[in-house]
C-alpha cells in the first residue's frame, strides 16, 4: 500500500490474511497528518462539560480560542464551561513569567463568575518558561475559597490519551471531598458519558425507571458538587472508555468502588449496560424493570428500524473515531440495520479494544490504529466503502471521495445514544446513503 | 460630536472568547495558497489538528497539515530530529513542489534555530527534495494576521529573484475569502493585465468535486511566479496594518520595494464604491487602459440598488468585529451608505487601528473602537448601546442571539453555516451582496418584529 508510511505497517491489518498483532498506543509519526490532537486535547474535552467550574487555559491564545465552545456539550444549568477563557500571554510573559498573569486572571474571574470550582490547563510552554502554577493555584485557592486545580496538560508530553489520564488526576483531586464515605444503595456514577446533544438526559431517565440513584454524572451535565461525593456510589458505570477509565480505576483503588463497561451505542449494549446494573445489584425488582424498558424501548424500535434495514442491506461502513469502545459499538449497530463493517479504526485504542474489535469484524475487515486522510482514502477506496463515521477532519474525506458520511464525534447535534439515539443513528445512515446528490459523484 | 472614545481600561486580565486565533493558523491559510505547498506545523500535535479542523469547519474542504509531533524529548533536545523526520515523511506522502513550515510557541521557546536546521537538511538530502520555506510564528506575538503577512512576506523574500523587467504586476490581497480571490483574478483578466497574486487560495481552498481525495489540490500561486515577483512594475496591496504591529517586519510589498525598487500601491480592501474605485483607478493608471464596461455597469447597478435600499439603513447602528484591515474597509463601506458603526472591535493589538480609522476614514458619526477586545467585552458594549446589527464572523453569534439582535455573517471564520468560502465582499459585485444582505437583515427584523407582518417592503 502506497499511502502507509513505512513506520505505520504495523497499525494497519485486514482480518484473515495478517498475521501481526495490530500496533497501538504510539506516539503519532512526525510529520503524518495524524487525526489526534495533543494532551492539552485530552484533558480539555473530557473536563470541559463540568459546567459550573471555571476553565482557565494558561497559555498562548490558540489553545483556548480552538477550544472554546468545541463540544455540544448540554448543561441542564450553569452554562460557565461554555466559555473561553484564557492568560493570552505575550512575549513579556514569555520572558518574566505568567505567574502574576494568571493570579490576577483566576481572581477577577472567580470574583465575576463564582464558579464551584476552577480547572487551570497549563500548556506547551507554561511548563518551558517555568512558572509555578501550582503554587499560584493553591494560593488563589486560599484567598478566594474556590478550589482551584492544576491541570498539567502540555501538548508535547505524550499523547492526547496521556491527556485522559491528566484529566482524570485533576478529577480524582475533587472526588471524596463532600460528604460523608457510607456508600448509597443501589447508587451509581455515570463516569465517561458527555452528554451531547443531551444523550445523558436519555440514559438518567432509563436509570432512573430502573430505581437506580445517581449520584454524578462525570462529567457530562458534570457539577463540581456530584463529583465531591461520587465517592458514595456503589458502581462506577464507565462508557468511553478510552477517556476515563482511568478514573473509575483510581476510584476502586481509593474507595473500592467496582465498575462496569458500557457503552450506550445499539440496542444490544444500551440493553446490556441496563442489564448489567440490574445484574450487578443483585435485585429482582430492578431487574424486571429493566426487562420491561427494554422491552417497551425496542418493540417500539424494531418495526422502525426494519424499514431501514431493509434500505441499507448491503450498504459498506468505514468507521473512523476517537475511542475504541465506540467503533466497538458501532460495528454492531451497524449490523443491526444491514450496514457491514469493511473498515474500522480509532485515534486511541488499546490491545484489548483492537482485539475484540477484530473478533467482532467480519474477515477482510480492515483495522487501523491513528490513520491520517492519505491512508484513510486508500482503506476506504480499496473496501468500496458507502458511508464513512467519523468527526469533522474525516468529513470532508467523504465527501471528496463521494462518499456518505456519519458524524459522530463531539460536535454532533444529534442524539445517538440509547434506543432513541439507535433510531437517529438509522436514519442519519440512510440520509446519507440514500440522497439523490450522489447520483452526480458517481460518473467520476 | 466627539468623534472617538478612548479604550477604558481592561476590567480582566483574560481574554474571554477571544476575536482572534494564534498566528500559526494565518501562516497555514497563506501555505495552502502556493501551488503544491504542505504546511507543516514545528510544535505538538494539536497545534495543527486544531487549526486543520477549525479551517475545515470554515472552508468544509479537506486541509491536510502536517505536524512535526514533539514529544518531551523533543521540547528538551530540540526540533530537529522531528523536523528532519516530518520533512521525509510529508515528502515521501504527498510528493509537494515545497513544504512550508511553521513554527510554533513551542519550537521558538526552546530556541530552535530553524535557518540552521533547514540548511543542515538541505546539505544532507541533497538536491532531490522540495523547496523549504519557514516563518517564525510564536503564537505569544501578534494574531493570525501577523501569521498571515509574515508568511506571505517570507515566501516572496525567499523566492524573489532581479531578472528581467516584466509587464505583470503583483497583487497581495490579504485575508479574503475564496471567492473574492476568483473576483479579483476575474477583474485582472478583463482589465489585461497579467498578475502574480499572493497567496491564491481561490481553488484549493474551495475544491470542485473530483472524486478524488487530492493531496494537493490544483491551484495556487507557483514557485515561478514567487520568483518573479522582484520583476513586476507594480504591487498592489490591500490593508493598512499588515504586519506592522511588529516593526521589525515589513509587509511583502515593502520588502519588494526597497530590496528590489518595485514600486509598491497601497490600498483599502475594495469593499463599497469608493475604496472599489480606487483599486480601479490604480489598475487603470498601471495600464493605461479604461475600466471595462463590465465593471461601469457593476457599479452603476450598484449605485442603483443604495438608493432603492437607503432608507432601510440609513441611521442604523452596526457593531462590527473581525480582523483589523478588514473592519476598517467594512466601516468605510457602511459609511457611505448611511450605517453608523457605533462599535469597531478587533482582536488584532497592532496600536495602529484608531488611528488609520481616522485617517483613512474620518467616521461623521461616534464610534468606538476598540482593539485587542474579546467577544465579552463586545457583548458588554452590545448591552449598553443596543445596536440594530452585528456585521462580522460567525463567533459572534452567542451575541445575537442573546441580545435578540441579528447578524450578518462575513469574513472569518464561518463555523455555523455552509458557504464561508463563497461570501464575496469584495468589488462593485462583493459590495453588492454585502449589501443586499446587510439591508435584507435589516428589513427581515423590522418585518418579523411587526405586530402585522407585510407582504412587500
Amino acid at each position: 500500500m502506497e499511502s502507509i508510511l513505512k513506520d505505520r505497517q504495523k497499525q494497519v491489518l485486514t482480518k484473515g490474511t495478517d498475521s501481526h498483532e495490530l500496533s497501538c498506543d504510539k506516539s503519532s509519526l512526525a510529520g503524518s497528518v495524524s487525526q489526534r490532537a495533543c494532551v492539552f486535547c485530552g484533558s480539555r474535552v473530557v473536563l470541559y462539560p463540568i459546567a459550573d467550574a471555571l476553565h482557565l487555559v494558561h497559555g498562548p491564545i490558540g489553545c483556548a480560542a480552538y477550544t472554546w465552545d468545541i463540544r455540544g456539550a448540554l448543561s441542564s444549568g450553569p452554562q460557565i464551561h461554555r466559555l473561553s477563557f484564557s492568560t493570552d500571554i505575550k512575549e513579556q510573559q514569555v520572558v518574566f513569567g505568567g505567574e502574576k498573569t494568571l493570579k490576577k486572571a483566576l481572581l477577577e474571574l472567580i470574583t465575576a463568575y463564582n464558579p464551584k470550582a476552577a480547572f487551570v490547563y497549563s500548556t506547551c510552554i507554561v511548563d518551558l518558561i517555568g512558572d509555578d502554577v501550582e503554587s499560584v493555584c493553591k494560593e488563589v485557592t486560599k484567598i478566594s475559597g474556590v478550589e482551584v486545580i492544576t491541570v498539567q496538560a502540555p501538548g508535547f508530553a505524550g499523547t492526547k490519551k496521556d491527556g485522559y489520564k491528566v484529566a482524570c488526576d485533576s478529577l480524582m483531586k475533587l472526588v471524596g471531598t463532600k460528604g460523608t464515605n457510607q456508600t448509597i444503595p443501589n447508587s451509581i456514577n455515570i463516569i465517561g458519558d458527555f452528554n451531547l446533544a443531551g444523550e445523558l438526559y436519555l440514559l438518567r431517565d432509563y436509570y432512573e425507571k430502573m430505581g437506580v440513584h445517581i449520584v454524578a454524572t462525570i462529567t457530562g451535565d458534570g457539577r463540581v458538587d456530584d463529583i465531591r461525593q461520587s465517592h458514595k456510589a456503589a458502581l462506577n458505570i464507565v462508557q468511553c472508555s478510552g477517556s476515563m477509565s482511568n478514573l473509575a480505576m483510581q476510584m476502586e483503588k481509593k474507595y473500592q468502588i467496582p465498575n462496569m463497561r458500557v457503552s450506550y451505542f445499539g440496542i444490544e449494549d444500551m440493553s446490556d449496560a441496563l442489564y448489567g446494573v440490574a445484574r450487578f445489584f443483585d435485585n429482582q425488582e430492578m431487574m424486571e424493570k429493566a426487562i420491561d424498558l427494554v422491552k417497551n424501548e425496542v418493540s417500539d424500535l424494531l418495526p422502525k428500524l426494519a424499514f431501514y434495514k431493509k434500505a441499507l442491506k448491503g450498504k459498506k461502513a468505514a468507521i473512523y473515531v476517537g475511542g475504541a469502545f465506540k467503533a466497538i459499538s458501532l460495528i454492531k449497530a451497524l449490523r443491526m440495520i444491514g450496514v457491514k463493517t469493511v473498515v474500522v479504526g480509532s485515534q486511541t485504542g488499546n490491545k484489548e479494544d483492537y482485539l475484540t474489535m477484530k473478533n467482532l469484524s467480519d474477515e477482510g475487515t480492515i483495522l487501523v490504529d491513528d490513520t491520517n486522510p492519505l491512508e484513510l482514502t486508500q482503506l476506504v477506496k480499496q473496501t468500496n466503502t458507502d458511508i464513512l463515521i467519523g468527526g469533522v477532519k474525516e468529513r470532508p474525506i467523504a465527501y471528496k471521495l463521494g462518499l456518505g458520511f456519519c458524524d459522530h464525534n463531539h460536535e454532533r447535534k444529534l442524539a445517538l445514544a440509547g434506543y432513541e439515539g439507535m433510531l437517529n443513528f438509522a436514519k442519519e445512515i440512510y440520509a446519507t446513503a440514500m440522497s439523490p446528490v450522489f447520483q452526480f459523484t458517481k460518473n467520476k | 460630536m466627539e468623534k472617538t472614545t478612548e479604550t477604558s481600561e481592561k476590567n480582566f486580565t483574560s481574554t474571554r472568547n477571544a476575536c482572534k486565533v494564534c498566528t500559526p493558523l494565518g501562516a497555514s491559510i497563506v501555505f495552502k495558497g502556493v501551488e503544491g505547498c504542505v504546511p507543516l506545523i514545528h510544535g505538538s500535535q494539536g497545534c495543527a489538528t486544531y487549526i486543520r479542523r477549525y479551517l475545515i469547519s470554515h472552508y468544509k474542504e479537506p486541509v491536510d497539515i502536517a505536524s512535526t509531533n514533539f514529544s518531551e524529548e523533543t521540547a528538551i533536545f530540540g526540533g530537529e530530529k522531528n523536523l528532519f523526520i516530518a520533512l521525509k515523511n510529508v515528502t515521501k506522502q504527498y510528493n509537494p513542489k515545497i513544504i512550508g513550515i511553521a513554527t510554533t510557541c513551542l519550537s521558538e521557546v526552546i530556541g530552535d534555530d530553524m535557518r540552521k536546521i533547514i540548511y543542515k537538511y538541505k546539505t544532507e538530502s541533497g538536491t532531490n527534495i522540495p523547496e523549504l520555506v519557514f516563518v517564525n510564528t510564536p503564537s505569544f506575538m501578534g494574531t493570525h494576521m501577523n501569521g498571515f503577512h509574515d508568511t506571505v512576506s517570507s515566501l516572496v523574500s525567499n523566492f524573489a529573484t532581479k531578472n528581467q523587467n516584466q509587464h505583470s504586476i503583483n497583487i497581495f490581497p490579504g485575508f479574503l475569502s475564496p471567492a473574492d480571490l476568483q473576483h479579483l483574478k476575474e477583474i485582472l483578466e478583463d482589465v489585461s493585465i497579467k498578475a502574480i497574486m499572493v497567496p491564491d487560495y481561490s481553488d484549493i481552498l474551495d475544491n470542485e468535486y473530483t472524486g478524488e481525495y487530492e493531496k494537493l489540490p490544483k491551484g495556487g500561486t507557483t514557485i515561478e511566479e514567487l520568483k518573479q515577483t522582484a520583476n513586476a512594475k507594480a504591487s498592489v496591496e490591500f490593508g493598512y496594518i499588515l504586519n506592522k504591529s511588529n516593526p521589525q517586519t515589513k509587509s511583502a510589498a515593502e520588502f519588494l520595494k526597497s530590496n528590489f525598487n518595485v514600486p509598491r500601491i497601497n490600498l483599502n480592501i475594495p469593499i463599497g464604491i469608493k475604496a472599489t474605485d480606487a483599486f480601479f483607478d490604480a489598475l487603470k493608471k498601471i495600464t493605461n487602459n479604461k475600466t471595462p464596461e463590465k465593471y461601469t455597469k457593476q457599479r452603476g447597478k450598484l449605485i442603483d440598488a443604495y438608493v432603492d435600499g437607503h432608507k432601510y439603513v440609513f441611521e442604523k447602528k452596526a457593531v462590527v468585529y473581525g480582523e483589523e484591515d478588514f473592519v476598517v474597509a467594512i466601516i468605510s463601506f457602511l459609511e457611505e451608505i448611511g450605517i453608523e458603526t457605533v462599535l469597531c472591535a478587533s482582536g488584532g493589538n497592532s496600536g495602529l487601528l484608531k488611528q488609520i480609522i481616522q485617517e483613512k476614514i474620518n467616521p461623521s458619526s461616534k464610534i468606538q473602537i476598540h482593539d485587542n477586545f474579546d467577544f465579552e467585552e463586545i457583548a458588554t458594549v452590545c448591552k449598553e448601546i443596543k445596536p440594530d446589527i452585528l456585521i462580522g464572523n460567525s463567533k459572534g453569534y452567542y451575541i445575537a442571539r442573546e441580545l435578540g439582535i441579528p447578524l450578518a455573517r462575513v469574513g472569518f471564520p464561518i463555523h455555523d453555516r455552509l458557504g464561508g468560502s463563497r461570501i464575496k465582499h469584495i468589488g462593485y459585485e462583493g459590495t453588492q451582496a454585502l449589501f443586499d444582505l446587510i439591508a435584507n437583515t435589516l428589513i427581515q427584523q423590522m418585518q418579523e418584529n411587526s405586530p402585522v407582518g407585510y407582504k412587500y417592503m
